[in-house]
């Protein structure tokens, strides 16, 4: 079979909409547009209140959670700051709030926020791997009020082990909220089985609607919601439901199949192996079990990531870069720092994020571009003599 | 110039001109000169944006040749190689009142995000030419010199170089020894890159170099 393009590999960011998926929302566009409706509404109402309710049953089922625990937001970033700011301000105290180094910009930026009103963020560091060092985070929690631990990471692909994560948490006592975004419905995640109070669930990177997302909130939680407004969503999230979207995102949590999962493993590692062939080629993050289905990050030493991305996506191969010239401010990856890797390592590394519908062939493409770019951009680096 | 279907909208986005993406696809002049009269590296791996110079003066003070290697992203490349085509041929004189604007002109604008690269490039010139001059024993080896090399070193964390910054406390030059005071601290990652690339600035003159940081 021919080739099709582009080959799409920056999937750990955004991904293709599921066509089920655009289908099943379609109808909620045009045919039950309706606000959904409490009890005294009229039946077109009713109608999108019970869609927005079985979204809510499908997507608790996913997680172990009970329906009345899941609240509808815009989103990943939504999620977390109502899940960190929400905790934090309802619990009326001031004092320490936790997360880790390699965490994503809106955790970490929640927690500045935090620190500018007199809360005291600490970070938590990770080893070589990107795993949370536990001794560590266990230290830092005596006392604390929250911590936000990323269940996946969405650059190099560590899966933290929630389970002992969340012991440490129910030892010290404190509120621990995971964004799972990166995890859900690739790795297994059972509220019940994990001592996890807060999960942020996101639409956009498993094949839904961007623009909608999910956070489990454990029963008991107490959140101060982010918007004030009419209440909804249990009175945490006013505005109202985005219904075609959440159908959307429901749906795209049925679709992933286990055989999908194995599949992207398999060609996970099968490019993982032929990129590492490229000379002086470093792969960040772990191997095997402990790493996510569908994350492969390497960096070319002497190669800076910018260049590859932009000489890629004129061979239309999209992918992403951990380098300072791609992103707006100027900084290398804190992810790649903070395992340890030098400067060098992080403006080299690229992130493939494969889906669901990635081909071995398009695998052998990545890598047969990938290679002739660091080959040429080698020849003319200061960086990179061969003798 | 040869772009595959929708990737002229990347260059859009990214604010790239078509003249950027040109000389980013085929750069001129490229590749290491073997038989350079000086040569010069400039910027820093922590930043992810360095260039190495090479030139090649004739007997009448022009350059002949002139080459460049890069570790950078595509602006650092046009930028660097558009340097390349506008001071070739010139005399040594002409080629020093370059100024990174003229570099923007040419390449008609650059993304401001982006303007530090064409610096980058004058700077990699700049020293270049400083070290041809005083290897010919025309320029003295003074501090005003040192501070013409130390303007190529960047702060990674930055992106400026650590004259602008005022990371540079003292220079003195002695016979034929220069002494560099940084006021950094000298345990961090960062210090120890800094004070790699200006060893990496001097290379290839016939100096001690004695650089000191706040410890």
């Amino acid at each position: 079979m021919p080739m099709k393009f582009p080959v799409y590999l920056d999937n750990m960011r955004a991904t293709k909409v599921d066509p089920l998926v655009i289908e099943e929302m379609v109808k909620y566009m045009q045919e039950i547009y309706a606000a959904p409706g409490g009890e005294f509404g009229h039946s077109m109402e009713e109608e999108a209140a019970e869609a927005l309710e079985k979204a809510r049953q499908k997507i608790a089922r996913k997680i172990g959670a009970k329906p009345e625990e899941i609240v509808f937001t815009s989103g990943r970033v939504e999620s977390n700051n109502l899940a960190i700011k929400g905790t934090v301000l309802a619990s009326g105290k001031k004092g320490k709030v936790i997360s880790s180094r390699i965490e994503e910009s809106s955790v970490l930026r929640s927690l500045e926020s935090l620190g500018k009103m007199g809360f005291n963020p600490m970070l938590a560091p990770v080893d070589s791997e990107g795993f949370v060092k536990q001794e560590n985070l266990s230290e830092m929690l005596s006392g604390a009020i929250l911590g936000s631990i990323q269940f996946v990471n969405p650059e190099i692909g560590t899966i933290q082990d929630l389970k002992a994560i969340g012991d440490l948490f129910e030892e010290k006592n404190v509120i621990f909220h995971s964004d799972a975004s990166w995890g859900f419905c690739k790795v297994d995640i059972d509220v019940r089985k994990i001592n996890v109070d807060l999960l942020t669930l996101s639409s956009g990177l498993i094949h839904g609607p961007k623009g909608v997302g999910a956070l489990y909130v454990r029963e008991g939680i107490k959140l101060q919601p982010l918007f004030d407004g009419a209440p909804r969503e249990f009175g945490l999230r006013p505005g109202m439901e985005d219904v075609p979207s959440i159908v959307g995102f429901a749906k795209a949590v049925e679709l992933i199949t286990e055989e999908d999962i194995a599949r992207m493993k398999r060609l996970r590692d099968k490019l993982m192996d032929i990129l590492l062939e490229i000379p002086d080629t470093k792969l960040n993050g772990p191997k095997g079990d402990r790493r996510v289905c569908n994350n492969v990050n390497v960096s070319f030493f002497g190669v800076e990531g910018e260049t590859i991305l932009l000489k890629a996506s004129m061979k239309n191969l999209f992918l992403n870069t951990g380098s300072a010239c791609y992103s707006r401010e100027l900084l290398p990856s804190h992810v790649i720092l903070a395992t340890g890797g030098s400067f060098e390592q992080s403006h080299g590394s690229v992130t493939l994020g494969l889906s669901k519908w990635t081909t071995e062939q398009e695998i052998f493409y990545a890598k047969e571009v990938l290679e002739e770019i660091v080959r040429e951009m080698r020849s003319i680096s200061p960086l990179y003599r061969r003798s | 110039m040869e772009i595959a279907g929708g990737a002229k909208e990347l260059w859009k986005r990214v604010g790239y001109t078509e003249k950027v993406i040109d000389h980013f696809m085929n750069p001129r002049n490229v590749g290491e000169m073997k038989d350079a009269d000086v040569s010069s590296t400039v910027g820093s791996v922590a930043c992810g944006d360095m260039i190495k110079i090479f030139l090649k003066i004739d007997e009448s003070d022009r350059i002949e040749k002139i080459s460049f290697l890069s570790y950078g992203c595509a602006s650092n490349i046009a930028t660097t190689s558009v340097m390349t085509e506008l001071v070739k041929g010139k005399s040594l004189e002409e080629a020093k009142k370059l100024s990174f604007k003229e570099i923007v002109e040419e390449l008609g604008g650059l993304p401001a995000i982006k303007y530090h690269c064409a610096v980058l490039s004058i700077a990699g010139l700049r020293t270049a030419i400083a070290k041809y001059e005083v290897k010919k024993g025309r320029r003295p080896l003074d501090e005003d010199f040192v501070m013409t090399l130390l303007k190529g070193v960047l702060d990674p964390m930055t992106g400026r170089d650590i004259v602008s910054m005022g990371k540079v406390k003292s220079v003195s030059v002695h016979d034929g020894a220069i002494d560099i005071e940084l006021d950094m601290s000298g345990e961090d990652e960062i210090s120890k890159v800094i004070r790699a690339e200006i060893l990496d600035a001097f290379e290839g003159l016939d100096v001690s170099l004695n650089v000191k940081l706040k410890s």
